[in-house]
């Protein structure tokens, strides 16, 4: 074993012992809990960098990455599962944004959960987490990516029921578990159409095999567009894509550190980083890619506008996270594939900074998640403040922020791929960006205070181990974008991914052409510039911005105007009572008819086969009287029947 | 002694039949016991009267007919000696009253 596969065994080995160890005495470690679990994920970020640093810039894993072997798994026959891992330039950015992201709010924890005393539970499941999560990334087959994503569905689960006596916090741990099982179900049947059309799991040899050439051509084409479709199932599920998007913003009961992790910048992204690792596959089903795109901007400008009405200030982050996962869907389904990693990976710097910064503002507030009740904090919180704004810049889109580089990147690509419907509403999309996340800003951090009175004058900075990761995102948030993404469409991203891609991308057609600054990308990157900045004027005319005062009455008279839009956003158009309707009134129907078959047919041919055998025993016990001459004169009845019969038959 | 086999067997067939209705009829264990070695004897009777008109079968007849009578005796005193027993306990002969097995 070489070092640098010790070392990426270490990656997964460390949160996993960190998991167990803090499991085993974290309770009595009291308010240290963190004392394990906290510098055992700072060691894996430092072996994480190593292991990036190597790949990306030194090159050292090659073209193919780095891989290996730990253990045969599953040796059952012809069913060979190894645990292997792959490492390559996808891995390893994917890398930087899990590990680093990771870090950063296992050390925010350490203050945001320094007064609940289920903190050693807490950092036991992030420990977990870190572990299912790094295991999803470094996988190199679908069994174990399978495991792995099922691994991070439930430590999910286990952190949105974190406070689990809180009715609603168990109630949507339920939900996202049962909606997640909903896709895992498809794409555990797109796992198993690979099995039996392949005949094998490794990434290596499938991708191999769904390559132009004889293998996916002895397929028909259905098949193909068939176990795309399937596998994708499984990323809408975990990525919370529509229709199985309802689960996020009901997760935004668990920790807010969790919500920043794990349903922001990092498990949430599995959907995308699924199917650009899956390209090859994609790549053959066309049909397939259309679909995703249309759900991706679908889901893009559903999450947005829900987004402008909602009072929670994690659930207006929660669309707009499922917004922008939803361009990354738009940016896969065009073929952008390293479009999309490099918005995932700008997204899970600068939404973290916004959870983890909304955290902030929650713990200043006293546990107040309502917007309407905050207001004027600018002053009084600046770091968070000041933190907060550069993430909303980024989100926006405004150059020369990170956001800017990866929309512009997936807006750009999309209209030049020939996808000018996913173009059109994707910048309506970044308009409306804006507008949110001005929204949020203006009525948290501008204008006059909402807050309680009483809670008014104990409104203070939080602790340096929650401002200090706060400031540590920032910086990613404002700068990843132009260190990586420009110039635009040829920078280091994607340098770095185009040999992972290339192949694909000949699939689809798609040819790579120079930079046109004054030709049509620098017209298209001025639009997506243009709309974002449309967005947050409008955001900050109607909501404020530190002297601008907010226009409330304005507010009002175009909600007025647009009522029927807004009670539809209000109640984030009805698709939590569409299922209602559907799975729970319709279902239990169905469900309660299946109930009464098995009861009265299945149970009751089994009860009523007992019931006869019982009855039968109980009439032919009366003829057991016990007394012998009973029996004898069985016996002497019989005897003369069988003289009788002897004579009249037998004799004659 | 008849010359007719028949009457002998009809002679043998009475006795068994009223053996079989003593048996099944009385409530009382002794009678039943009786009517026992009526059938018992019954049944000896039709053996020897057998043995008698076919000269081939009369050694082996004899020998059954002892055997019977053997067998009648050892049963007869196992059967006394139990409902002897059983009497003692339950204080009457009457079989239907031995109800204690039933159930």
């Amino acid at each position: 074993m070489t070092t640098d596969q010790l070392l990426v065994t270490l990656l997964l080995a460390l949160p996993i012992g960190g998991f167990g160890l803090t499991a085993l005495v974290g309770r009595r470690l009291y308010t240290r809990a963190w004392l394990i679990a906290v510098p055992v994920i700072i060691v894996t970020w430092l072996i994480g960098m190593y292991i990036v640093y190597q790949a990306l810039f030194v090159g050292a894993y090659g073209e193919h990455g780095l891989r290996f072997t730990l253990w045969e798994w599953v040796p059952a026959g012809d069913f060979r599962v190894p645990v292997n891992f792959l490492v390559d330039n996808l891995t390893a950015v994917l890398l930087v944004v899990v590990t680093t992201v990771g870090m950063l709010v296992h050390v925010y924890s350490i203050g945001y959960m320094a007064h609940d005393p289920g903190r050693w539970r807490f950092f036991a499941y992030l420990n977990l987490f870190m572990f299912s999560m790094l295991l999803l990334v470094l996988a190199d087959n679908f069994l174990l990516l399978f495991a792995a994503w099922e691994l991070v569905g439930l430590s999910s689960y286990l952190l949105i029921g974190f406070w689990y006596r809180r009715r609603a916090a168990a109630l949507a741990a339920k939900k996202a578990f049962l909606v997640n099982r909903v896709g895992d179900f498809g794409f555990a049947l797109g796992i198993m159409a690979i099995w039996t059309t392949v005949g094998t799991l490794n990434f290596a040899e499938v991708f191999e095999f769904f390559a132009p050439g004889d293998g996916v051509a002895g397929l028909e084409h259905w098949m193909v567009v068939g176990i795309a479709l399937l596998l994708f199932t499984g990323a809408v599920g975990k990525s919370a894509q529509v229709p199985l998007h309802v689960w996020l913003p009901d997760a935004m009961e668990g920790p807010t550190p969790v919500s920043a992790l794990i349903h922001a910048a990092t498990m949430v992204n599995a959907g995308v980083y699924f199917v650009a690792r899956a390209n090859p596959i994609f790549a053959q089903a066309p049909e397939a890619m259309v679909v995703i795109a249309a759900i991706g901007i679908f889901t893009a400008i559903l999450a947005a506008s829900i987004a402008f009405t909602q009072r929670d200030i994690k659930r207006v982050l929660a669309y707009s996270t499922l917004s922008q996962l939803g361009y990354m869907f738009a940016a896969l389904g065009v073929g952008a594939f390293s479009a999309a990693i490099f918005h995932l990976v700008t997204h899970g710097f600068f939404k973290g900074l916004l959870f983890l910064g909304s955290g902030s503002v929650i713990h200043a507030v006293h546990d107040e998640q309502d917007m309407n009740r905050m207001g004027g904090l600018a002053r009084k919180i600046p770091i968070t403040h000041w933190t907060m704004l550069i993430g909303a810049i980024a989100i926006a889109g405004i150059p020369p922020l990170a956001g800017f580089w990866s929309k512009d990147e997936i807006l750009g690509e999309s209209f030049l791929f020939g996808f000018y419907w996913v173009w059109a509403i994707g910048v309506v999309v970044a308009v409306m960006t804006g507008i949110y996340m001005f929204r949020l800003m203006g009525k948290t951090f501008y204008g006059p205070s909402h807050v309680d009175p009483a809670i008014e004058p104990e409104i203070h900075e939080s602790p340096p181990s929650m401002t200090v990761p706060l400031i540590l995102l920032a910086i990613p948030s404002a700068l990843l974008g132009l260190a990586l993404g420009f110039p635009p469409m040829a920078g280091l991203i994607t340098e770095w991914l185009e040999p992972i891609f290339h192949e694909a991308q000949a699939v689809l057609g798609i040819e790579h052409h120079a930079f046109q600054l004054f030709g049509i990308d620098g017209t298209l990157l001025v639009i997506g510039a243009g709309a974002g900045a449309i967005g947050v004027a409008l955001g900050i005319w109607f909501f404020g911005l530190f002297g601008l005062r907010p226009r409330p009455s304005q507010v009002e008279r175009v909600t007025q105007r647009l009522l029927p839009l807004y009670r539809g956003s209000a109640a984030k158009w009805y698709f939590d009572e569409l299922n209602d309707l559907i799975f729970v009134r319709f279902g239990g129907v169905v469900a309660r008819a299946m109930w009464w078959f098995d009861v009265r047919i299945v149970d009751g041919t089994v009860n009523g086969i007992a019931g006869l055998t019982q009855g039968a025993g109980r009439g032919i016990r009366t003829i057991q009287t016990g007394r012998v001459q009973n029996y004898a004169l069985g016996i002497a009845a019989g005897l003369l029947l069988i003289a009788v019969m002897y004579i009249f038959v037998v004799a004659r | 002694m008849s010359q007719s086999l028949d009457a002998y067997l009809i002679l043998s067939a009475l006795l068994f039949s009223i053996g079989t209705f003593g048996f099944l009829a009385r409530r009382n264990a002794i009678a039943m016991l009786m009517s026992i070695e009526l059938m018992l004897n019954a049944v000896n009777l039709a053996v020897i009267a057998f043995g008698a008109f076919t000269p081939s079968l009369a050694g082996h007849a004899a020998l059954i007919a002892l055997l019977v009578m053997a067998v009648a005796a050892a049963e007869a005193t196992v059967g006394l000696a139990i409902v002897i027993a059983i009497y003692r306990n339950r204080r009457t002969p009457l079989v239907d009253e031995y109800a204690s097995m039933r159930e």
